[in-house]
């Protein structure tokens, strides 16, 4: 499977990553050359086989239902939360605007 | 005496433990080597010198008091810019997180700090540990301090973990954490002639921790020389609650337990590592390191891993697949980077955002990722892969039937010069081609320096072992670190 410059701006607007003419141009080649490499895979047997979904046998554990039982991840931090926001208003973050 | 910056973690946490120096003394030392290899090495993004010497303060303190100091009591380290330190900006080395002050401690780097150690410094690495070379840094490459003779031009010190096992390499640090994904810890150790472990996968919380490929991700420990290495993974790994793939096992006391003695120790040396156009110097480096462990007491025995073939390409649709999803998160609402275009609504602020504050290996791997696990492809490429992984990590599960731990060299080469292999991804990519099968079955590995080539420049050897196995190859790295002798140290031009 190959992709072409449409296909390769679908996929960068899927990601949210603005792409120039440019970069897509070169982009093509190369994501073909890895698509065409992992191809490879294609001659491996696979009938029968699970998906691995772990490495190393582990089961999914629930926290107990106690609330801020972690206190580095409870609440009360939003002041924490917000130190890093590009734009922090009001206790919020900021964003542009959303709805027309 | 010999200069503080020449020992280990070792020796100066019992040097400060007996009273031989000040842990105070120990971070000055450390700090001037860090400041004065800083322009020529660029193996940190962010020094510390003063978080150094509070902690040292801090331990010569609960000396004076008589207190018991920690096992890393006294150890200035370096932290990979990957680990989220309160106070002190983590970037993953990318232009997106430029600034970002953590308001919290990674689990790791807060119990390296609760066993005594001190921050020297955020080190530089690959953008979010995605490459091999570190070449792909917003805060440009690390130069490596290995030279080849005669020459000025500047080697890689490998990748992702390459500010880690350059800063080890040059004493400006005893020892550094590292993170491995396909051989991130192992291959720039390999590259500088130092020690690296990555630990079974779980062992080391990922909490705190930028994400890149959560299946594969794993904290590990970077040091000189094995026991070193042990004293500081005892000291990282433990469970905890906060991350749901944290095995919830006791951390076995391997310091205690290491020993170099292989008698009735079966290792495995699989045929298919043995790649075409291989180098004759690893092909050596490989048979000798064979003939050391079978002097260390052990049977050695061909074994076979018959997909190893197939390792690399698993992990180019795995990892970016798991990036791509990870990545989402950079989106300029919550922190890093903001690009607002003029008059911009919010998907044009991800877009713009997303692609001034992400570079070019970071974005080819979130575009690859999105890709082979949009609709109509998953199947083809994600869940085939996820396939493959399985079949892999039989392959290792019937290997360690027969035996205990396997030898194989870390990587195809010796360090390669800074742009010798940058415009060809995939030839990047061939780097890890020996590390990224173990990472994919979540396997202990680690790499130990055994000896250098034609030109002078460090190789090693990587043993992997049975899943929660860290002592069977620490071990082994101690039966080989203890014949190889490994003493060389690249000569100092900074």
């Amino acid at each position: 499977m190959s992709v072409d410059t449409a296909t390769v701006a679908k996929i960068a607007s899927l990601a949210r990553i603005k792409v120039s003419e440019q970069e897509l141009e070169a982009m093509v080649p190369e994501l073909n050359g890895i698509l065409a490499w992992v191809e490879q895979l294609g001659e491996v047997d696979t009938s029968g086989v699970e998906p691995m979904t772990a490495v190393i046998p582990n089961t999914l554990r629930l926290r107990d239902d106690v609330i801020d039982a972690d206190p580095l991840t409870g609440g009360d931090k939003r002041d924490a939360v917000l130190a890093n926001a590009p734009a922090a208003e009001h206790g919020f973050f900021g964003v542009p605007k959303v709805i027309e | 005496m010999t200069e503080i910056t020449e020992l280990g973690v070792a020796a100066i946490r019992d040097g400060v433990a007996a009273g031989t120096f000040s842990a105070v003394e120990v971070a000055e030392a450390f700090n001037a080597n860090v400041a004065a290899a800083q322009d020529a090495l660029n193996a940190f993004i962010v020094a510390t010198p003063e978080k150094a010497i509070e902690a040292a303060k801090a331990t010569d303190a609960k000396r004076a008091a008589g207190e018991a100091l920690g096992p890393m009591g006294g150890v200035p380290i370096g932290m990979k810019d990957l680990f989220a330190t309160n106070g002190v900006q983590t970037t993953a080395a990318s232009h997106i997180l430029e600034g970002f002050v953590p308001q919290y401690e990674s689990t790791v780097s807060q119990k390296l700090w609760d066993a005594g150690a001190g921050l020297l410094g955020k080190l530089n690495l690959d953008q979010f540990a995605m490459g091999s070379s570190n070449e792909s840094s917003h805060f440009g490459s690390v130069v490596s301090p290995w030279r080849r003779p005669g020459s000025n031009a500047p080697l890689t010190a490998g990748g992702s973990s390459g500010g880690s096992s350059a800063a080890i390499a040059a004493r400006l640090v005893p020892a550094a954490t590292g993170t491995d994904t396909g051989g991130s810890i192992r291959q720039p150790a390999a590259y500088t002639g130092t020690t690296g472990i990555k630990p079974t996968y779980g062992r080391c919380s990922r909490w705190g921790v930028v994400a890149y490929a959560s299946s594969l991700d794993q904290a590990g420990a970077m040091a000189r020389d094995v026991t070193d290495c042990a004293i500081m993974l005892e000291s990282m790994a433990g469970f905890d609650p906060k991350d749901a793939t944290s095995l919830d096992l006791p951390v076995p006391n391997w310091t205690a337990a290491l020993s170099g003695d292989l008698k009735g120790k079966k290792v495995g040396i699989p045929k298919e590592y043995r790649v075409d156009g291989m180098p004759a110097e690893i092909e050596a480096i490989w048979e000798q390191g064979i003939a050391w462990l079978k002097d260390a007491g052990a049977e050695v025995v061909e074994v076979s891993l018959p997909h190893t073939q197939y390792a690399l390409a698993t992990y180019y649709i795995i990892a970016p697949a798991e990036a791509s999803s990870n990545l989402a998160r950079y989106d300029g609402v919550r922190y890093g980077l903001r690009d607002l275009p003029d008059g911009a609504g919010l998907q044009d602020m991800y877009a713009a955002t997303r692609a001034d504050g992400f570079g070019a290996e970071v974005k080819r791997r979130i575009l690859i990722g999105t890709y082979v696990l949009s609709a109509g492809f998953y199947d083809a490429y994600y869940t085939k892969a996820q396939k493959v992984r399985a079949l892999i990590s039989q392959d290792f599960a019937k290997a360690f039937e027969q035996v205990d731990v396997l030898l194989t060299p870390t990587a195809p080469s010796a360090a390669f010069a800074l742009g010798e292999s940058n415009d060809d991804p995939i030839a990047m990519y061939l780097n890890d081609v020996f590390t990224v099968p173990a990472s994919l079955a979540g396997l202990p590995a680690m790499s130990v320096p055994a000896g250098l080539d034609a030109q002078g420049l460090p190789l090693g050897l990587q043993i992997i072992g049975r899943p929660l196995d860290e002592q069977g190859v620490l071990n082994a790295g101690l039966a080989i670190e203890g014949r190889a002798g490994f003493t060389a140290k690249p000569g100092k031009w900074w």
